[in-house]
């Protein structure tokens, strides 16, 4: 290629071939989950009170008794058409239930994104121009605390404090803004915070790092010789730079922030995406297990790919790995 | 950076001076040390059985014989959360022995031999990281179906992905190198290569990533234990100890409170501790790790 910048068109092909490919790899991961639990499937996913006629049953709807590949065959297209399958503890289409809990989490999780990149950001600038001042020193030893401490802890903690103690927060559940906007930001505050946290800590570091080593840059020396104003500088030209390796760790992030929704979810009682997968686990109910690795992977790989390729928009020498 | 140096453990003096100059680093140690002697001490160092129970002293608030209360079953929880971090401690170094040197083997054969066998395990790596670890814990523990095995390979197929991934990279870096093409030319196989010359200059990430994934697997097993699928009841986990705590939170709030900070002292202590590891030994990783 004789244009320096590369090609942007092919990078994004390999990066979406990359991901296509990944997915595969995923899906049949999750479908064989199925297949590695000691004993029969079916027995297992029905417990030990199932008759053999239920059994049986569940084994020809699953198309347990065919070939390995035949049956992935099988569960892939249905899985293309959007049929999950029907689960076992509900009785209805996984599909149907996975629309009703997806939003939710969806929901909670990019408010959670957005607090902790607002705060997160806004901290780490701070530490970065008051570099081992009090402020940066307090603000650090609170983002090493905030990847430290157990989500599920900090939310019962919050349960305790603000539900119970000063009983200024309901204590569980979750309520749509179109139900009723100021009850809904009572429900939604705790499960939030806790949730946006550990992001919180951790784009807090990466952004006083990334800022620290900006600041050294000789551009910036010369817009202060040039006698710009402090938040100039900081605003338009060491930010802008700084936040290249920021916008990577958004993949890192929504891996963090779907892990912790399992987490809130549980604590808070939520009905989202999260507390169905544990229940599931715990249930035996393989069917939306399948199904809801599939959903948060493919997700997970979709934000993953537009990280990628803001990425190799953004800096152009990225785009020849 | 690190001085020359005679033979291969002179710079060690070196790095830690440099590590421990920083107080927070100290204040990690010393958490560490501390967990880890009360670890070893338990059966001399807590003052109850923490299985026994006592029915008649339930949910007792701290006081003079329990120093932090007792559980709904009357089990001193002071006891339980020091076998708990036996517990913990175990299982952490456990599976990030087992993460960290399956990981690292597949690093080193799909850096080294490259071609076809690199594509696939790369891709595979690359499969097994973009699920959320949460979710991919809760898939195998499914299967599997909860205790002490499932934390091994649920966390540990968790953790060693990142492991192969950091060994192929600094491989692949390491085979452009000049000691490298020398020692091939002199005849050297394919596994002395391997061991004797490229895996000793890959350490210094390997020990920051092992000393930071012995939080992150102290985690990892609070949160399954949390959710019901990891260590089971009535072993004392500190995770399953807040699961525990969780139905009387109101009326004995210790029991979920004490095993919580535990865990987060622990985790910040091998955070704090792998972080200036890093610093030490190459303070251009900073901010990526």
């Amino acid at each position: 290629m004789n244009n320096y910048g590369g090609d942007l068109f092919t990078y994004i092909t390999r990066r979406l071939i990359h991901t296509i490919f990944v997915i595969f790899i995923i899906s049949f991961i999750s479908f064989s989950l199925l297949h590695f639990i000691p004993g029969d499937p079916a027995l297992t996913m029905l417990g030990p009170d199932a008759t053999n006629e239920q059994i049986e049953a569940l084994r020809k709807e699953l198309w347990l008794d065919r070939p390995l590949h035949v049956q992935y065959a099988h569960w892939l297209t249905k899985v293309i058409q959007g049929d999950f399958g029907k689960s076992i503890t509900y009785y209805e289409n996984v599909t149907s239930v996975i629309l009703r809990s997806l939003p939710i989490s969806l929901y909670l999780g990019i408010i959670a994104l957005g607090f902790s990149a607002i705060f997160g950001i806004s901290m780490g600038i701070i530490c970065a121009i008051r570099r081992a001042t009090f402020l940066d020193n307090l603000i650090s030893t609170f983002s090493n605390l905030g990847i430290a401490i157990p989500i599920f802890w900090l939310g019962l903690l919050g349960i305790y404090l603000f539900g119970y103690k000063l009983g200024w927060l309901p204590i569980q559940g979750f309520i749509w803004p179109s139900e009723g906007f100021g009850q809904s930001f009572l429900y939604s505050i705790m499960p939030i915070v806790c949730l946006g946290l550990p992001s919180l800590a951790i784009l807090a570091r990466q952004t006083r790092s990334s800022m620290l080593e900006v600041i050294q840059q000789d551009y910036i020396r010369t817009a202060k010789a040039k006698g710009l104003r402090e938040h100039t500088i900081i605003l338009r030209h060491a930010l802008k730079n700084a936040l290249i390796p920021i916008v990577t760790l958004i993949g890192v992030l929504a891996r963090i922030l779907i892990g912790g929704s399992v987490l809130v979810e549980t604590v808070f009682n939520i009905p989202g995406l999260g507390k169905l997968l544990v229940n599931a686990a715990i249930n035996k109910d393989f069917i939306i297990v399948q199904a809801g690795v599939l959903i948060i992977s493919a997700i997970t790989c979709f934000v993953n790919l537009v990280v990628d390729i803001s990425y190799g928009w953004i800096d152009p020498r990225t785009r020849y790995e | 950076m690190l001085k020359k140096s005679k033979n291969r453990f002179g710079n060690l003096g070196y790095i830690f001076k440099v590590m421990f100059a920083r107080k927070v680093v100290i204040f990690g140690s010393i958490i560490i040390g501390v967990f880890f002697l009360i670890a070893v001490a338990a059966p001399w160092l807590a003052p109850y059985d923490p299985l026994e129970q006592n029915l008649r002293a339930t949910l007792q608030p701290p006081s003079r014989i329990h120093l932090l209360g007792t559980d709904e079953l009357g089990r001193d929880t002071l006891s339980r959360l020091i076998y708990g971090a036996r517990i913990s401690l175990l299982v952490a170094i456990v599976v990030v022995i087992i993460a960290g040197g399956s990981g690292t083997i597949m690093g080193l054969i799909a850096g080294y031999f490259g071609g076809l066998t690199n594509t696939i395990i790369m891709r595979i790596t690359d499969a097994l990281m973009a699920l959320p670890p949460i979710v991919l814990m809760l898939a195998i523990s499914a299967v599997i179906g909860g205790g002490l095995k499932s934390i091994l390979f649920s966390v540990g197929i968790v953790l060693a992905p990142t492991y192969c991934r950091l060994m192929c990279g600094q491989i692949l870096t390491l085979k452009q190198s000049d000691f490298i093409i020398a020692a091939n030319v002199l005849g050297a196989n394919d596994v002395r290569i391997i061991i004797r010359h490229l895996l000793p200059n890959a350490f210094p990430p390997l020990i920051v990533l092992l000393t930071i994934n012995l939080g992150t697997a102290i985690m990892f097993e609070a949160t399954l234990s949390f959710l019901g699928i990891g260590i089971k009841p009535p072993t004392p986990s500190w995770g399953s100890m807040v699961m525990e705590g969780y139905r009387f939170l109101v009326k004995n709030p210790v029991i979920s409170f004490a095993p919580g900070i535990a865990i987060s002292l622990l985790v910040l202590g091998f955070n704090l501790v792998g972080d200036g590891l890093r610093d030490a030994l190459d303070p251009r990783l900073r901010g990526t790790i």
